[in-house]
């Protein structure tokens, strides 16, 4: 595997309580690349996204041991977490954009990382809206209220909200499995699109969906990650037998 | 013999049907009551005009402006203190023992009965402060009557914001702080409306806790003096002032004028209808801002 690397961890453990949700993951996430991770409902691939951007520091009683590294800091030890989630965006499982306009959800971020000036924001926000493929759908009601819009928009409106802060990672945590295929399609292709200019690392329980939009895939078993190499391969022959038994349906 | 599951189901139904109606017809009968009692007196004339205790068709002017006043002058002072605090046990306090005794005193403090405040209130606010007694010594009282209320309301409110949006907010690098502030204040007003209007409410209706403190007299008001340091002006906190409900009270008790009785009734008609636009107020805002951060259900 090459070693344009963007993101890495070693050793990656993680305690809620004395539960062990995470168990020396250590892998490494290529620059421009799609990363899927796969793995049954409770295998850890949720929780190993969470740390990336330290999104757990939120949840009590949470132990970490082993290292993050962006761009070849520690991310739990030379960054400040507010510039790291800066650098390190996340689109959720559900969408969530705040009860705002549509405008005021893109300009949320720009406005807190100290951007005031009225055209510099408009520009962000016609440029992330443009980058989420949503633009040409909302341009007219800006100024309406981000919940009025479908759930495959909003989730794209979340995408975007995430793109105005020009984070250099995109965390994914099964971003489409609340929407219907239409919608679902059209966030792979953005997906598609946006790994020229980020680094995406997704997570889908969705087979199918990893294979059309990744180029590498970590499989995820009870915390640990079994197998992790390029997509296609993974699919075409995987060399761990409980991937192949899990690509092929046999459990999960 | 065994009742049917479905006959006892009927009846189940029927009683709670018949107690909420019990409920309704209550308040009904109360609020009629009192509005059919004090209606003669439902004018400008009366709402405006000076109390007068030797001559009959004195009016309520005075009492109920005060009342106003103290709603506003006691959440001036306990909303901040009420939002800081439920902000604080909602997003900051860690359950632990502390925030165990924090919640108990909270609780202990809002189960106080309000003349025992009053008594606290003259005690404190009156006497050793030396102000005699005045409007802010009553809004003293009555915020300490309303902060855990205040407290509890907020706490709710902020609680009740989906954690979705709270993790959206610090996904993108917001701070704690910019995302109670930008994000889930905004969120949380629905809800702080509406339970910040229902106390105002029970302001509004207090007596036990201002009659000590607040006192039962008032200074005549020039109601064209707008400086708040003179005695005669209605907007200085620091002169004695009956509200309504105590006016009431006092009347009742020890009205001299000859038609003491019909303004009682007309000053309790007065407060009622208050208190049920307070309610309305508070439904009405509630579902319109709810409308406004619309389907806070979603998520």
């Amino acid at each position: 595997m090459d070693k344009n690397l963007k993101l890495y961890t070693k050793d990656l453990n993680l305690f809620y309580g004395s539960t062990q949700a995470l168990k020396n993951v250590t892998v490494d996430i290529e620059k421009n690349k799609v990363t899927a991770l796969i793995g049954p409902s409770g295998c850890g691939k949720s929780t190993f996204l969470k740390t990336l951007n330290r999104m757990n520091d939120l949840v009590h009683n949470v132990k970490i041991t082993g290292e993050v590294y962006l761009d070849g800091s520690n991310v739990y030890e030379e960054f400040d977490v507010v510039d790291l989630r800066k650098k390190v965006g996340m689109v959720f499982q559900k969408p969530n954009p705040f009860p705002m306009s549509i405008y005021e959800n893109i300009a949320y971020g720009p406005k807190i990382h100290g951007i005031k000036s009225k055209s510099r924001l408009d520009e962000i926000v016609e440029k992330s809206l443009i980058a989420s493929a949503l633009w040409d759908e909302v341009k007219d009601r800006l100024k309406q209220n981000a919940l009025g819009l479908s759930g495959g928009q909003q989730q794209r409106l979340c995408i975007a909200r995430v793109l105005a802060v020009e984070p250099e990672v995109v965390l994914m945590d099964e971003p489409t499995s609340a929407l219907d295929p239409l919608s679902t399609l059209k966030i792979e292709d953005l997906i598609d699109e946006l790994k020229e200019n980020y680094t995406i690392v997704i997570v889908t329980h969705n087979m199918q969906q990893a294979g059309r939009i990744s180029d590498n895939t970590a499989f995820f078993l009870h915390g640990q990650i079994v197998e992790y190499d390029q997509t296609e391969k993974i699919f075409s022959m995987p060399s761990d037998k409980r991937t192949e038994d899990y690509i092929t349906g046999r459990f999960g | 013999m065994r009742i049917k599951p479905q006959i006892a189901d009927k009846i189940a139904t029927t009683i709670f049907n018949i107690v909420a109606g019990i409920l309704v017809l209550l308040l009904v009968f109360f609020a009629g009551y009192l509005i059919y009692r004090g209606k003669s007196k439902l004018n400008l004339d009366f709402l405006t005009s000076e109390p007068n205790s030797i001559e009959a068709g004195g009016g309520i002017g005075p009492p109920l402006f005060n009342s106003i006043y103290m709603v506003v002058l006691s959440m001036a002072i306990s909303l901040p203190i009420g939002l800081a605090a439920g902000i604080y046990m909602a997003e900051y306090a860690k359950p632990s023992k502390v925030t165990k005794m924090i919640r108990f005193c909270i609780e202990a403090l809002a189960s106080l009965p309000s003349i025992v405040i009053g008594l606290f209130g003259f005690l404190v606010f009156v006497q050793m402060t030396g102000w005699s007694f005045n409007l802010l010594s009553g809004a003293l009282a009555v915020s300490l009557l309303n902060l855990p209320v205040i407290t509890r309301i907020s706490e709710d409110a902020v609680r009740n914001v989906p954690l979705s949006v709270k993790e959206a907010s610090l996904a993108l690098g917001a701070t704690h702080w910019q995302t109670i502030v930008k994000v889930m204040i905004p969120c949380a007003i629905p809800g702080l409306v509406t339970g910040l209007i229902l106390t105002s409410g029970r302001v509004f209706g207090e007596a036990a806790a201002l009659i000590f403190t607040s006192g039962v007299s008032g200074y005549p008001l020039d109601f064209t003096n707008f400086n708040p340091f003179d005695s005669s002006s209605p907007l200085n906190p620091f002169r004695p002032a009956e509200t309504l409900a105590v006016f009431i009270w006092k009347v009742n008790s020890e009205g001299t004028a000859p038609d003491a009785r019909t303004v009682a009734d007309g000053a309790a008609a007065v407060l009622i209808i208050c208190v049920f636009i307070f309610n309305i107020a508070s439904r009405v805002f509630g579902t319109l801002l709810n409308k406004r951060f619309a389907g806070k259900t979603n998520n």
